[in-house]
């Protein structure tokens, strides 16, 4: 294994998140700090608990996830498409690098800064809500499923596009209503019956669900199956990897 | 040191770039491949260095397979791409490290440090890439590919669009890189660049290699010697008794141009020059001139 080079990627994908700090921490943390002030405090204080936990309190796992899915997405797929777009690849191209040592610089990296910002929401919502982590060992295994199966997706999103405008219309036309719709401010149960029908085909709903069970206890479906849902998409994501690695698609002519 | 057998690749459109290419270069030589632009030069530096799939043949580098056993092939060569992509906001010292790294190297600073010094980047290297010039984005080009110490580097035209003074310096490079044992692979549009440079030069056009030489026997097997003798009065043709010579008269009929072959026992000239008296033709001035491997390479293309 070329670990010198997966540590050269790892190291290079991190100093350009130090290099735009602003951008990378500072903010989607802003940005999350804003949702507790607005739903947590402004209006969550005229919202009735759910489940037994204040709004502000339950909209934390929500607010975190949607961070790190966002932010996921966002690192991976602009680690991979900037060098293709300057036409660097050609360097990772020419090494003597295996796929399997590229993923692992690029979605490590992407995954740790994920880590990084889930973490510091989490800390900075503790400054707004009161917060309780029922089972810290499942609510991390989430949150580093989550990164993981997202900083993939942004990869494959990364590789396929060809100009900026198909880098930021998944993000901004998929992602973003799911996401939106997946749970974060609300329960599923609150909505009418065939609504909960429809959430259940969003994968969000499931990873949210998890999530905020390792808070509160509290999920829209069960633990089980949230688990499994996240692990099949952790797979489905590396499956494509796989495939466009193989075919070399969009990478070698 | 790089064999290339059969090899063939052909495009999703269906473009054949390159068809059956058979080629060996040797260590430690400058091999300098000239083509038109789409002859498939990048396309067979692309392929041999792993950016591009083959379609069919086969390429070892130092008796290794570039698919089977790329780790180690790559791990071999350093490429100076024709564009000059470079990572804009990162310093000259970073992007260096983290080729070398990239190539399975560990961090030495003392290498990258000589590297710099040598190519004239050291005062540049906390300088990130986009306040630099174009001339030294091309060295700092340079600098990644040498960063993990490869024993055979690539240059795809690597003095297109730099000035002469920068031009004369990577030549010199490039001779120090050769008396260090490294193999370079040029190519380039710069025929005066092969000439100065190569010690063989490959032809490629449409895709085929039409020649392989050392340059030297090329230049002397493929070019051409002429006598140009400028006359005291205008001609209005050859005479019938110079009819045995090569002899052209030029548009302004005010000179004779004698094509003669140097390899040849006897060039004629002396003869010449004594049917001219017979014939009464005086001349004032004469000069001789060789054919350059420009020459060459505009006939070896035309022809092809």
């Amino acid at each position: 294994m070329n670990l010198y080079a997966v540590k050269a990627i790892y190291r290079y994908e991190m100093a350009r998140m130090f290099r735009t700090v602003v951008q990378s921490i500072v903010a989607p943390v802003l940005s999350t700090s804003l949702y507790f002030v607005i739903f947590g405090s402004a209006i969550g204080s005229r919202i009735t608990e759910i489940d037994g936990v204040s709004y502000g309190s339950f909209i934390v796992p929500g607010l975190i996830m949607l961070s790190v899915m966002t932010e996921s997405i966002s690192n991976s797929s602009f680690a991979i498409y900037f060098p293709k777009f300057t036409g660097t690849i050609f360097e990772v191209l020419s090494a003597p690098v295996s796929y399997g040592e590229v993923l692992l610089g690029y979605v490590g990296a992407a995954a740790t800064k994920s880590v990084i910002i889930g973490t510091i929401i989490l800390a900075t919502a503790s400054l707004f809500v009161d917060l309780e982590v029922a089972h810290p060992v499942i609510m991390v295994a989430f949150l580093l499923l989550t990164c993981v199966s997202f900083c993939l997706f942004g990869f494959i999103l990364g590789v396929w596009a060809d100009g900026w405008e198909k880098l930021t219309i998944v993000p901004i036309l998929v992602i973003m209503p799911l996401t939106f719709l997946g749970g974060t401010f609300y329960s599923i149960s609150m909505l009418p019956p065939a609504w909960q029908t429809i959430s259940l085909f969003n994968p969000v709903v499931y990873l949210i669900s998890g999530f905020r069970w390792s808070f509160y206890e509290n999920a829209d479906v069960s633990v089980a199956l949230s688990l499994g849902m996240a692990i099949t998409f952790l797979a489905a994501c590396l499956l494509i990897v796989r495939w466009i690695f193989r075919t070399g698609y969009k990478l070698r002519t | 040191m790089i064999d290339i057998r059969g090899l063939t690749k052909t495009y999703a459109g269906g473009f054949e770039a390159l068809k059956n290419v058979s080629l060996s270069i040797n260590k430690s030589e400058i091999f300098a491949l000239l083509g038109p632009n789409g002859a498939g030069k990048t396309t067979l530096i692309n392929i041999v260095c792993g950016i591009t799939r083959l379609t069919r043949g086969k390429v070892l580098v130092d008796g290794h397979d570039i698919i089977s056993d790329f780790r180690l092939t790559r791990a071999k060569i350093g490429l100076v791409p024709q564009e000059m992509p470079t990572e804009s906001f990162e310093t000259v010292w970073n992007t260096c490290r983290f080729s070398r790294g990239l190539f399975g190297k560990p961090a030495s600073p003392e290498y990258l440090e000589k590297v710099l010094k040598w190519l004239s980047l050291w005062d540049k290297k906390d300088t990130k890439s986009l306040e630099l010039s174009g001339g030294m984005k091309r060295r700092v080009l340079i600098a990644k590919a040498l960063a993990h110490q490869p024993e055979i580097l690539f240059l795809d035209e690597p003095t297109a669009g730099v000035d002469v003074e920068l031009r004369q310096d990577m030549w010199n490079v490039v001779k120090a890189l050769r008396g260090e044992g490294v193999t370079v692979i040029l190519t380039t549009h710069y025929i005066e660049e092969a000439e100065q440079l190569a010690d063989r030069v490959g032809v490629i056009n449409h895709g085929e290699i039409i020649l392989v030489e050392e340059k030297e026997k090329l230049m002397r097997e493929m070019g051409k010697k002429q006598l140009m003798l400028h006359l005291y009065e205008q001609l209005d043709s050859v005479p019938q008794s110079l009819s045995k010579y090569d002899l052209e008269l030029t548009d302004n009929r005010q000179a004779l141009v004698y094509n003669y072959d140097t390899k040849g026992e006897h060039t004629g000239i002396t003869d010449l020059i004594s049917d001219l008296r017979d014939a009464e033709i005086r001349f004032n001035d004469l000069q001789t001139s060789q054919s350059s491997l420009e020459d060459i390479f505009v006939d070896l293309v035309r022809k092809a």
